[in-house]
Formats: C-alpha cells, sequence, structure tokens
C-alpha cells in the first residue's frame, strides 16, 4: 500500500511577513501536482512549524520567506526538527535569499533554495527527485 | 461623440477594411496570437474606431479636468501648475540611518516622505518582543516608541513636508507619535499635513498584517478619519489601498474594484459616526499599484476617478465637489520586477511611472531595480527618483492634463473597466458589504487564482517576462551591490528601549494604559487617549498589547 501514499507536503511561512503570494502559488502546484498540501498560514514560530510538521506527518518542507529573518529563524527550525527526530524530511526553501547566504542557510540541512522567478514545474520536478524514501 | 450616420459609415468601412486590406496583411504575416488579452483577461480588439465609444458623452462621461466626473484629473491644471509629488518608500534600520536616508532623498529633489517601518512594528510589536527576534530594522525602519520618532524626524521640518506612514493596525499610535514630534516642534496641528495608510480592511485578503480582528480594526480606521476631521484638518486619515490587492496576485479590474468597495465601508463606518460626508471625504486617499500593461493601467486610473465621484455624489449624495476628487498616490509594481537581469528593472519602472503619470496621479514611488534583492541602495533609490524627475522635465507628458482622452482605445478601456468594476461592486454589496465577503473568503479566493493564472502563463510562456523566462542569461552573476542591515541594529536598538522602559516615570505609564483599557472597552474615539500614552513614552507594544486584550487577535482564514 505504501506506494499509494501521495507525498506530503508542508508549506510554512516563517517570520513576521506577509507575502504569502508565492507560498499560496507553489502549494497549489504542487496539489496539483497530485501531492498532499498543507499550509501553515502566517507567521508561525519555529516551534510552530517543527510541531505541524511532526503531527501532519510530512515528507517535505517548503519554508518561505521574504523578510530578511531568514537567518535567525531557518538554523532554529532545523535544530527543531532534529530535536524532534524528523532530521529525514526534505527541506526546501523560497522568498528573498541573498545569494552569499544560500551556502551558509545549506549547512543548517536545507536542500535547496529556490529564488525569485523560479518555475513551478522546476520546485515539483526537485521535491519528486528528492522526497525521502519512506522506510 | 458621433452621430449615427458617422457611425454607420465608419462600420461600412471598417468592414470593407476587413474585407480587403486586413487579410491581404494577414496572409502575409499572421497575427502573432490567436487572441490578446491583457492583465483583467479582456479581450483587446485589432483596432479601435469610434463605433467603439459610440456612447461616449464628453461631458457626462469626460468633463474638463478638475470638475465632475473628474475623468481628466482632480486638478483643472493637472501638471502645469503643481507636478506629483514624488514620495520615495523609505525606512530600514535604526531611525537614524532612515532619518539619514529622508534627508538624502529630499536633497535630491524628492517633494515628501514616505516611511516604511519594519514588521515589529506594524505588527504591534516592540523591538524586544520574542516574536521581533531577526526582524528589528530589517525590512523597515524599527520605531518602539516617541523617542525612536523623534530621531526619525529630527531635523525635517514637518509644516513644509507632508509625510506618508505604511502602517496599519497600529496607525493611532504612529500619528499619535507623529502629532507628539509636531507638538515638540512647534508645528500647529493643523499645518501638519500627510497620510497614515490605515486601511484595516484590505488587510484581511491583500498585505495581511492584521492584528485585530476586522469590526475591531475598522473601528481604530474610524477613530483616526474621525479625529482627523475634526483636529488634522490636513492629514489623509486612510490611504485606501488596491496597491497590496494588485501585488497579491489580483488583476487590474479586481485590485479597482475591491479597493473601491473597501472605501465604500469607510465611508459608511465613519457616517455612522454622525459625521456629514462633506465633513471628511475629501481627505480620503487612495493608492494604486501601475502595473507593465500600459493602457490598462492608465484606463484603470481613469476609471477609478470617475466610479469614485458618482459613488460620492449618487450613493452617498456629496454635494462638495471635493468630496468627489479621487487623490491618488501610485507605486510601480514590484511584483513585475525581476531578480534576473535587475538593471532591466527600471525600464520597467519607467514604463510603469509613465502609466502613472498618464493616468493622473497626486503622488508616485518608483520602486528601485533591486527591489526583488533587497531594500534599496543609495544608488538604487536614486535611479528610481531620477526616472521621475526624467519624466517629469524632459518627456513633456506634464505639459498637458489627460493626454491620452479620445484615443478610441484608451476610452473603450475605460468603460469596460468601469463597468466590470460596477459588477463586482453589485456582486460585493449582493454578499452582505465587505467583512461578510472577507469571512466568506471571497476576495482571498479570487486573488489566489488570478495568482496562480499570472505563475501558469508565466511558466508556460504564454506571458514573457524578459530576462526570466525567455532572453535568459546563464550563470548570472548579480551586477549589483546589495543593501545589507547590520546586526548591530537589533542590539542596538533593544538596549535603548530597555533604558527608556528604566528611565521614563513607569506611575505615569501604569495610570495612562489603563485609562487607555478603559476608553477600549467603553469604545471610545481612543485617538486622545493614545496621544496621551505616547507623550509618556508608552511603546508600540504596550499600547498595542492593551487593545489585543480588549479585541482579541485575528486569526488568519487560510485560502489557497
Amino acid at each position: 500500500m505504501q506506494g499509494e501514499r501521495k507525498i506530503r507536503v508542508l508549506i510554512a511561512k516563517p517570520g513576521l511577513d506577509s507575502h504569502d503570494r508565492g507560498a499560496k502559488v507553489v502549494a497549489r502546484a504542487l496539489r496539483d501536482a497530485g501531492m498532499e498540501v498543507i499550509y501553515t498560514g502566517l507567521r508561525q514560530t519555529p516551534e510552530q512549524i517543527a510541531e505541524t510538521a511532526l503531527q501532519e506527518d510530512v515528507d517535505v518542507i517548503g519554508l518561505s520567506i521574504l523578510s530578511g529573518a531568514h537567518k535567525a529563524l531557518f538554523p532554529r527550525i532545523m535544530q527543531l526538527l532534529e530535536e524532534k527526530g524528523l532530521s529525514d524530511i526534505m527541506v526546501f526553501a523560497g522568498g528573498i535569499i541573498p545569494e552569499e547566504d544560500i551556502t551558509e542557510m545549506k549547512k543548517t540541512g536545507i536542500k535547496e533554495i529556490f529564488g525569485p522567478g523560479t518555475p513551478t514545474d522546476t520546485i515539483i520536478q526537485y521535491v519528486l527527485n528528492n522526497v525521502p524514501k519512506r522506510t | 461623440m458621433f452621430d449615427g450616420e458617422k457611425i454607420k459609415e465608419i462600420e461600412r468601412q471598417r468592414e470593407r477594411w476587413e474585407n480587403t486590406t486586413l487579410p491581404k496583411w494577414t496572409r502575409q504575416s499572421p497575427e502573432r496570437k490567436s487572441e490578446f488579452r491583457n492583465h483583467s483577461s479582456m479581450l483587446i480588439k485589432r483596432v479601435y474606431t469610434p463605433e467603439d465609444i459610440e456612447k461616449l458623452s464628453y461631458m457626462r462621461d469626460l468633463g474638463f479636468p478638475g470638475e465632475y466626473p473628474f475623468t481628466r484629473g482632480v486638478h483643472a491644471t493637472m501638471y502645469r501648475g503643481r507636478l506629483w509629488t514624488m514620495r520615495m518608500f523609505a525606512g530600514f534600520g535604526t531611525a537614524a540611518d532612515t532619518n539619514k536616508r529622508f534627508k538624502y532623498l529630499l536633497k535630491e529633489g524628492e517633494s515628501g516622505l514616505s516611511t516604511a517601518f519594519d514588521y515589529p512594528t506594524i505588527m504591534g510589536y516592540d523591538s524586544d518582543h520574542p516574536m521581533a527576534k531577526g526582524e528589528v530594522g530589517i525590512c523597515g525602519v524599527a520605531i518602539s516608541s516617541l523617542q525612536d520618532m523623534e530621531v526619525l524626524f529630527n531635523g525635517i521640518p514637518l509644516d513644509q513636508v507632508t509625510t506618508s506612514m505604511t502602517i496599519n493596525g497600529p496607525s493611532p499610535m504612529l500619528l499619535a507619535m507623529y502629532v507628539a514630534v509636531g507638538d515638540k516642534h512647534g508645528v500647529p496641528r493643523e499645518k501638519l499635513g500627510g497620510t497614515t495608510q490605515n486601511d484595516n480592511l484590505k488587510e484581511f485578503f491583500a498585505q495581511k498584517l492584521c492584528i485585530f480582528p476586522p469590526k475591531s480594526s475598522v473601528k481604530l480606521t474610524t477613530d483616526i478619519i474621525e479625529y482627523c476631521a475634526r483636529h488634522l484638518p490636513k492629514w489623509n486619515p486612510v490611504s485606501i489601498s488596491g496597491y497590496h490587492i494588485r501585488e497579491a496576485g489580483a488583476n487590474a479590474v479586481q485590485e479597482l474594484a475591491f479597493t473601491l468597495y473597501d472605501g465604500i465601508a469607510y465611508v459608511e463606518s465613519t457616517l455612522e459616526r454622525g459625521l456629514k460626508v462633506d465633513d471628511f471625504a475629501h481627505r480620503l486617499s487612495f493608492f494604486f499599484a501601475s502595473h507593465s500593461d500600459f493602457f490598462e493601467e492608465i484606463a484603470k486610473f481613469r476609471a477609478a476617478r470617475r466610479v469614485w465621484a458618482k459613488i460620492m455624489k449618487e450613493r452617498f449624495h456629496a454635494r462638495n465637489p471635493r468630496s468627489m476628487w479621487m487623490r491618488m498616490h501610485i507605486q510601480t509594481s514590484g511584483c513585475t520586477l525581476t531578480a534576473q537581469q535587475p538593471l532591466n528593472n527600471i525600464i520597467r519602472t519607467t514604463v510603469q511611472a509613465l502609466a502613472a503619470v498618464l493616468g493622473g496621479t497626486q503622488s508616485l514611488h518608483t520602486n528601485s531595480f533591486d527591489e526583488a534583492l533587497c531594500l534599496p541602495t543609495v544608488e538604487s533609490a536614486t535611479v528610481a527618483l531620477r526616472t521621475q524627475q526624467i519624466i517629469a522635465y524632459e518627456s513633456g507628458a506634464a505639459n498637458t492634463a489627460d493626454p491620452l482622452a479620445g484615443s478610441y482605445y484608451v476610452e473603450a478601456l475605460t468603460n469596460e473597466m468601469e463597468e466590470k468594476a460596477m459588477d463586482y461592486i453589485q456582486k460585493i454589496d449582493d454578499m452582505g458589504g465587505v467583512i461578510a465577503a472577507i469571512e466568506k473568503g471571497f476576495f482571498q479566493k479570487e486573488i489566489a487564482d488570478s495568482a496562480y493564472r499570472y505563475q501558469r502563463e508565466i511558466d508556460e510562456k504564454k506571458r514573457i517576462i524578459v530576462g526570466c523566462n525567455e532572453y535568459m542569461i546563464k550563470e548570472e552573476k548579480y551586477p549589483i551591490e546589495l543593501l545589507r542591515i547590520d546586526p548591530r541594529v537589533e542590539k542596538e536598538q533593544v538596549a535603548r528601549l530597555q533604558k527608556l522602559r528604566r528611565e521614563r516615570d513607569n506611575k505615569k505609564v501604569k495610570e495612562v494604559l489603563e485609562k487607555l483599557h478603559y476608553a477600549a472597552e467603553k469604545d471610545e474615539n481612543l485617538m486622545p487617549t493614545i496621544i496621551e500614552a505616547v507623550k509618556a513614552y508608552v511603546t508600540l507594544g504596550e499600547i498595542t498589547e492593551v487593545l489585543r486584550k480588549v479585541y482579541g487577535e485575528y486569526k488568519e482564514l487560510i485560502v489557497i
């Protein structure tokens, strides 16, 4: 039966910014591509995001932030996921994240960062290719 | 505009043209697309003729500039008299950092200030609140108390410059701080000019920086409208905003209609306070986006003025023509700008800014070319300001009022904008008004659908974005310098705030907060008490906290 389980994705908005256009478009594109998508809504704390990921038993998390607070929030989210034993979840991010911060953010365990102008198909393909296998 | 005989002759000639000249051309070079549409999905014709504006009546539908229905502009001389206000949205770091940028922009020729606050300020949190971590001074300037506001406007003559503040939930607090700074500078309150955005309704479906539930939010918006009508005659208490509706994904018609409807709601909520429409309507101001489809945008601005004038006259029975004026600020569209090949954004902004000027705006912000990457640097903000100055002084576009009036295309589009906006207004009326529509998720769904459609068009290359989905450069390196906010900003800001808390008269603080709590529970107009509070250096966060207790917090209705 395992093969029939849809990929479960959490699209999360950490930080105080309210630019949710991109997050919603990505959520809808992944849903249209056959995935189960949960969207957190705005202004989620790292604790709320990690808890939702646990409760919803997701395979993938997409973090969207445009406020510039990623340096404070992303490492915290990744740390909390690890503490909850959720390190196998594949995490990607999007929004406005300057190129020079990308390496640092990836060191925290974030697999990929998609900047403005990324086609939704690129994100769908990336998720399909990188979703962790369920054991 | 045209008599029946002439129209019939044009119709005959058009049919002849379609059967003779046109086919020769389409056989030789077929049209690029099977149909052409604008952002609002209106079908655009091959060519427009007098047939398309057969029913247009010059005096009824256009009139003269400065006269009803104001299609051609709210001022009789338009930019021949005074140019639009060049108002660059600015704010980052500490109040001192932004004060320096303000002075630079004024020195370089901008004619009005516009303040960007950071997210903690916008959400009513002080800089040392746990939710503020990592956000202080990043996307705007951090203002937690009157102390910061004093630094922000230090050395700026508040009786000579008008100031716009992009703030919604905490508008009463920021306006109170501005009034307090004005009092300290010795500027009479009747001379304080500027704008608080204070449009809380659009927050629920567009900008989504909501603090309180809808009814309490409208109450606070209305408190400011009422207070200004009585005490701050030159202040625009609200900037009814389509910009964020558009940026969230709406098309031009939706932006226009939803904004107008928010305006209707504020007029109604203020009338309920016992004011007469002509006591306050002349101070209502509007704020739109200027997107990339040049003629669609111009038509939208012209239609906006005409529809609002009609609403004020016919729906609210305003008598003073100034109550029927729609004065607008326009910002070029941030969401059209690309991270790829950022210098191309200068061109996009120029086209959008020209549409705003040809559309008759009163005030304009032009986005910087690094918009998709960071907050503007001094260099990018200067180029953006220069763009306006070149349009103003070199293009000749400011030499006559409403230069595109009478264009068959522009007038037909203006009419279509009006009709489609009126259809939406009827629909929202039928739903029971704006709050009912928010609670149903109506606006949220409309906007999310449009945003998704727009993205699909880009992904499928039905919509070409130069440098983004066509004419890309592989391995592109940003050729530009980005503005970064030093982490010292948060530390310094928090230290200064905590020092203030230790040194102020905390007994007075406690008293005025209790008074505020009481006034909020009694549903009084809160402006006088909030002015008293900020003068006692009660912080933004402390005031908001009291109001959160009384009004509760808004829980987002999620619509994907």
